[in-house]
């Protein structure tokens, strides 16, 4: 059993952050993660991350309250407007910061950070490294946990979060490598797991992000906030999903279909390829819809015009992408792109300080759903709010243990008992279920049935398949026994979570009667600010989840038309 | 290689159950655009769930999935099948470093040197309202050498290190250098001290191994040369 004040789970931006916050303030914390930290998916993040700092030439007149106004417009307007307000105001300090730890952002020539124009943002706002941001501030981040001595518990699989009258006593894990499955006491835990883009068969999100925590939180008695905001990037490359950055576009890229048109001014004539990423995708999609793909599937993200010099500056890691994954040269022929999930919107829903319902769990990051990024999030805000709230769930919960008890061990013991007990039962199996065909039919059916497009009908569909396959993994094959680096139980375990999360995702889909932001229902075409301007929140039962509503909070701007 | 499909042989062993490794061999069918990663999750769903190997990003930029492939260490990510151009596909771990399970090695020692070389920014004054002024010049001397993901493929591939388990590594070095070369570092001579070590940058023999098999293109043996000549500078008192 080991014993801290808090314990994170994820070591990607969000974890580290808060980590780090944490430990200044004088508390024992600990990170415990799936992977090594720097194996996290922050880490493929390239574009880069908004801040107002107002260092490109035509940016001088931006501000935090300009930055909020152009994320509450890119939302839908179903962010909570005073969150964003919150994040765009830390927004400056978190980035010097990063700066300060020495993130090796691009430099303007007098030396100031540089920023690019992303879609949605009326300056170019967007602080980036060459097409590496997200390597670089995980790097960062992580020199800063090494620098402290910050305790990683690295390979460590979360099973269950211990949680007993409504109070958080720890967490059950497993270590990969010598499967030996241990308890963790502590009166707080932090959720910092990322996002649930492999509930999709077509995700430019890594292997590893299963949206497992998600599902644990859930389960634990967390409400998923938002969950039927799912993004779709515009531009991934074809066929293997991999992220083409915004800063494509933002570096003057064009969207081409097999016409050789830019048919982003029958979308947005005004924004063209810089509108949000919810109207490119699906502008792309009905392009492809309506016979103008090449093959039926991909458009062209043309970048040629940029010239070699820039593209070698400014996106190499987009040009090796190309090269490697695809055999393409951008500098001499288009990129093949199409949309793919991108990122999880919802998440367990936190008050502006990353701090849940539920005593002493807290979350931030791409799993957490504050709301900052309503029914759509802005690029370049996601490394954001990593940082934001990753810090600002350290303060709270630094607060939160000072004022708090210690965990129970006893709890997390008998815990303990039941994950082994599981894991037995996984192991043993009662059927002939293979659950890789289970989890594949689960993308399949998400991606054709609560993708881009989505009606009543094709979502009931999905609902009733992801219950059969429910029941199905309930009768899985035996599976591998061994103890070490077991991926066959592992994945199996995590399956059932992907299969909550996803229920929740087709359900709220399914409830939301409106289109807004990456919602977009075929039944119900348009923005309904009458009965549909608030959040759904997910109550875990054992049969399907249960729906309450919560306001949605506006401060200075009422909702208008959105148009680019 | 018939047409549609190759033989992916992997190396085998459990410390818990097998005495000795083995190589298993599989017929793969092939996609179009399949990386060995592909190939080996192809194993994984269809033929052996007790295969084990690391993965995550499947881009390239994670540096989970190091391995020893035809002979050369490299990302099984970014290692597509056809660019091979072999009837026969053999995929052991990385060389070198101690075995937890099959194909995932214990990547302890090569993290322990990471962390030996103070890898964060040094700074000593407090810092200015807002960012450091870093001049583009400046800025681009940490191109490439803060592109490593830590896979340590060159640290498998490095005779030096094979012979010598506290030798730093081309790694390290490379991360040493990052900081030495950043304008904000205010190490000065206690940034360059923990390489400065006979088990430091005074240990490459410059085979270049390393930058042979870096999957990030990075030039460690250049950065170890500009880590020498700085330490070299310092001790002579010229800075």
């Amino acid at each position: 059993m080991f014993s801290h004040q808090v314990l994170v789970v994820g070591g990607g931006l969000a974890g580290l952050r808060a980590a780090i916050e944490a430990h200044d303030r004088g508390v024992d914390v600990a990170i415990l993660s799936l992977v090594h930290p720097l194996r996290s998916h922050s880490g493929a993040a390239q574009g880069g991350v908004n801040a107002a700092l107002g260092n490109a030439e035509e940016g001088k007149d931006d501000s935090p309250e300009r930055h909020a106004y152009d994320t509450v417009k890119g939302s839908d307007f179903l962010a909570d407007q005073d969150a964003v307000e919150e994040m765009t105001n830390d927004t400056p300090e978190r980035i010097y910061e990063m700066e300060h730890w020495g993130c090796p952002f691009s430099r303007n020539p007098d030396g100031t950070i540089a920023q690019r124009p992303f879609g949605g943002g009326a300056f170019p706002r967007t602080c980036y490294g060459s097409d590496k941001t997200g390597h670089y501030m995980l790097h960062t981040l992580y020199e800063q946990t090494i620098k402290r001595g910050i305790r990683v518990y690295a390979e460590w699989t979360v099973l269950s979060i211990v949680v007993q009258d409504d109070l958080v006593n720890g967490l059950v894990a497993l270590h990969m490598p010598t499967g030996q499955v241990e308890g963790f006491t502590a009166p707080a835990v932090i959720m910092a797991t990322g996002g649930a883009g492999r509930i999709y068969s077509q995700s430019t999100n890594a292997i590893i992000n299963t949206g497992s925590g998600i599902a644990l939180a859930y389960m634990a008695g967390a409400l998923l906030k938002d969950m039927e905001f799912v993004q779709f990037h515009p531009t991934c490359l074809y066929p293997t999903n991999i992220l083409i950055t915004e800063g494509a576009r933002g570096e003057g890229g064009y969207l081409v279909n097999n016409r050789g048109e830019r048919f982003m001014k029958d979308y947005a004539p005004t924004a063209m390829e810089l509108a949000p990423r919810d109207i490119v995708s699906r502008s792309i999609r009905t392009e492809i819809a309506q016979g103008r793909a090449f093959e039926d599937v991909y458009v062209h993200l043309d970048l040629r015009h940029l010239g070699q010099e820039i593209i070698l500056e400014r996106l190499p890691g987009i040009r090796d992408i190309a090269m490697h994954f695809a055999g393409v040269d951008p500098v001499k022929q288009p990129i093949p792109v199409l949309p793919a999930q991108h990122y999880t919107m919802g998440g367990i829903g936190t008050d502006s300080w990353g701090q849940t319902p539920l005593n002493g769990l807290f979350a931030a990051g791409e799993c957490a759903c504050v709301s900052v990024h309503g029914a759509n999030r802005l690029g370049g805000n996601s490394l954001l709010e990593t940082v934001v709230f990753g810090q600002r769930a350290g303060v709270r919960v630094s607060e939160w243990v000072k004022g708090n008890g210690a965990a129970n061990p006893a709890r997390v013991e008998s815990a303990l008992g039941a994950s082994n007990q599981r894991l037995e039962e996984l192991i043993a199996g009662k059927g002939e279920e293979d659950p890789c065909l289970i989890r594949q039919e689960m993308g399949e059916v998400m991606m054709e049935k609560v993708g881009i497009f989505r009606h009543r009908d094709e979502m009931e569909e999905a609902i009733a398949k992801l219950r059969e396959l429910q029941q199905r993994l309930a009768h899985t094959r035996p599976l591998y026994g061994g103890k070490r680096f077991n991926l066959d139980l592992l994945r199996t375990y995590e399956l059932g979570g992907l299969l909550l999360v996803a229920e929740v995702i087709a359900h709220g889909a399914l409830v939301r009667e409106e289109s807004r932001g990456s919602h977009s229902r075929r039944d119900f075409e348009t923005r309904d600010d009458q009965d549909w301007m608030k959040h759904t929140l997910a109550h875990f039962t054992p049969e399907v989840p249960r729906f309450s509503f919560s306001p949605v909070s506006i401060t200075k701007w009422q909702p208008e038309a959105r148009k680019y | 290689m018939s047409e549609n499909q190759f033989t992916l042989k992997v190396f085998r062993f459990d410390p818990d159950t097998d005495t000795g490794h083995r190589y298993d061999s599989y017929t793969v069918p092939l996609r179009g655009g399949m990386t060995v990663l592909d190939a080996l999750f192809y194993v994984l769903e269809e033929k052996d769930p007790s295969l084990a190997f690391r993965y995550a990003c499947r881009g390239a930029v994670c540096g989970s999935c190091a391995m020893h492939i035809n002979g050369t260490n490299r990302l099984a990510c970014q290692t597509q099948i056809v660019t091979l151009q072999a009837t026969e596909v053999q995929v052991s771990p990385l060389p070198y470093l101690p075995l937890i399970k099959d194909l995932v090695v214990e990547m302890a020692p090569f993290y322990q040197k990471m962390d030996n070389v103070q890898p964060y920014l040094i700074t000593h004054e407090s810092p200015p309202e807002k960012e450091y002024l870093q001049s583009p010049r400046q800025r681009k001397k940490l191109d490439s050498v803060t592109d490593c993901i830590w896979c340590a493929a060159c640290y498998s591939a490095c005779p030096v290190a094979w012979g010598d388990p506290e030798y730093l590594g081309p790694a390290a070095l490379v991360k040493a250098q990052r900081f030495a070369v950043d304008s904000r570092d205010q190490g000065g001579a206690e940034r360059l001290k923990p390489t400065d070590a006979e088990e430091g940058l005074w240990r490459c023999h410059t085979v270049f191994n390393c930058v042979e098999v870096c999957p990030k293109e990075i030039n460690q043996t250049e950065a170890i040369e500009g880590l020498r000549r700085r330490t070299l500078k310092r001790r002579l008192g010229w800075k």
